[in-house]
């Protein structure tokens, strides 16, 4: 019996990790900037931007307060005209990606916050022109906060790639529901739960141990 | 080297406040070379008067003349290129916790855009300057706060500027460290004939590092002239009760020396 079940749960943990790993590198690549001008565009700020901050602000909450699965099938629509299907792993990847940007951007506006402002007085002292400002001294002291948050990030996504899962995104999700639950094989339900536990202790192990070595804060 | 015309600042309003005149027209002459100390007590708007030298705060009227320019009228884009030519050095230090003793003294020249072999060869002999020799590849966070501070101010002699802005540089440190952190600015000072300006509320370190000084109090010079001359006959009220906190200071610095240490909780660990 396991040896019949291994490969289906290994197809099924590589197509969750891809889910996740391609959506978090694009939503990553798409909400740092939005997090470094939602932390810096505001009245008096580096990147002074007031409007940018009037109406993105609003846009980036309104995206986080859908629940996902309300998220996923709304934009339904979207998913289709950017990967010509709705269903499938590489659809599942548009609404996720989606649903993390604002995510992430709140994260990135988080840590870039907490770095001191004192840095950038003494960098503009310096002579350091704006961009300079974000990218020798905000984004590498928010580092580890960043980190943080972007593995947080990771287990989120994978909670929700197994909700996808459910609409035939493939994956771990998709595994549990289609064998465990409508097939009655609690054999299948209890890999793919265990599966899954699996899976988000070594990403979160891996995050803190990132976040843990780019943090020079308390040697 | 730099003359502060008039110089006036108002802060604007902000939510529940109302707007705060922090400089009344502030008159000011610093020749090259010279060491400069601006003393006043807390609130007297000293930060706010050496940040208008460097435009870190904009003057709400008057002129800020450095080396022949009057820098306030400089568009913003020419504004980095100006400020290199003026070091800082803050009272928390301010270094990047991220990059080590060497990569911070770096900073300057990396983002002035600086090559590898440039930037060690104006690094490599600060770290000695300074003392700082085997500390070159540590965090902030392994260094007391005597030795931060003497990454401050390599980091802001880096760029080879003509002028040191130093903003309460010892008031974060223990007496002892203190003295070394003067020592070391004065030494700077004869050996690169670098322009200072010392803001302090400490007569202590004006007596120890200065030419002149001027007496700040309520967004006012009220008193300026050479160190000795103040010293031996204070005119103005303040900078009478300056002096006296000095007195009161040293006087409870000889019983109670220890508790001064508080000031600085790494400084017992490597300072020497
Ligand atoms: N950014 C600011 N906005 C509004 N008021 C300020 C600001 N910075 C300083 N002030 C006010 O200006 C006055 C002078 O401040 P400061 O120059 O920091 O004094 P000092 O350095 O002598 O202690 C203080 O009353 C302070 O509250
Ligand atoms: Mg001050």
């Amino acid at each position: 019996m396991f040896s019949t079940l291994a490969p289906i749960v290994l197809q099924a943990t590589w197509e969750t990790l891809y889910m996740v790993g391609v959506s978090l590198f694009l939503a990553t690549a798409l909400g740092l900037p939005l997090g470094v001008l939602l932390a810096t565009s505001g009245r008096g700020e580096l990147l002074e931007a007031p409007l940018f901050q009037k109406i993105i602000g609003p846009i980036v909450n309104a995206t986080r307060s859908v629940p996902f699965i309300i998220l996923a099938v709304a934009i339904i629509p979207f998913t289709r005209f950017v990967v010509g299907t709705s269903i499938g792993t590489s659809a599942a990847i548009v609404p996720l990606t989606v649903a993390a940007i604002p995510f992430i951007a709140r994260i990135i506006e988080g840590a870039i916050r907490e770095v001191d402002s004192g840095l950038t007085e003494a960098a503009q002292a310096m002579g350091a022109r704006p961009l300079q400002v974000v990218t020798k001294v905000l984004l590498p002291e928010a580092l580890p906060g960043i980190i943080h948050g972007l593995t947080l990030t990771a287990v989120t996504l994978i909670g929700y790639s197994a909700m996808v899962g459910a609409v035939g995104a493939g994956g771990l999700g998709d595994l549990g529901i289609r064998y465990g639950y409508q097939r009655f094989r609690p054999d299948v339900m209890a890999v793919v739960v265990v599966t899954l536990i699996v899976v988000v202790q070594a990403v979160q192990m891996f995050g803190d141990r990132l976040a843990r070595k780019a943090d020079k804060r308390n040697i | 080297m730099i003359r502060l015309s008039n110089v006036q600042k108002t802060y604007p309003a902000r939510r529940g406040s109302e707007p705060h005149k922090a400089l009344h027209g502030i008159n000011l002459d610093i020749a090259a070379g010279e060491i400069v100390g601006v003393i006043g007590r807390s609130g007297a708007g000293k930060s706010t008067l050496i940040r208008c030298i460097n435009l870190l705060e904009n003057p709400t009227s008057g002129a800020v003349v450095v080396d022949g320019t009057d820098v306030t009228t400089l568009p913003k884009r020419d504004l980095p290129l100006f400020r290199r030519q003026l070091g800082m050095v803050f009272q928390h230090f301010n270094l990047l916790s991220s990059r080590t003793v060497y990569d911070n003294i770096a900073l300057p020249l990396e983002l002035a855009g600086a090559s590898k072999a440039e930037i060690a060869a104006a690094v490599d002999p600060l770290l000695p300057l300074v003392g700082l020799d085997d500390k070159r590849d540590r965090y902030p966070a392994e260094l007391s706060g005597g030795q931060k501070q003497r990454v401050g101010i390599a980091r802001a002699l880096s760029s080879n500027p003509k002028v040191l802005l130093c903003d309460e540089v010892t008031s974060a440190l223990d007496p002892e460290t203190t003295r070394q952190i003067l020592t070391l600015l004065k030494d700077i000072n004869k050996r690169l004939g670098l322009t200072m300006v010392v803001i302090t509320h400490e007569m202590a370190v004006v007596k120890a590092l200065c030419d002149r000084v001027a007496v700040m109090d309520g967004g006012v010079i009220v008193e300026e002239g050479e160190v000795a001359g103040i010293f031996a006959a204070p005119k103005h009220a303040t900078t009478k009760s300056l002096l006296a906190d000095e007195f009161i200071e040293f006087r409870a610095g000889t019983d109670a020396n220890t508790a001064d240490h508080n000031t600085d909780d790494n400084s017992s660990r490597q300072e020497g």
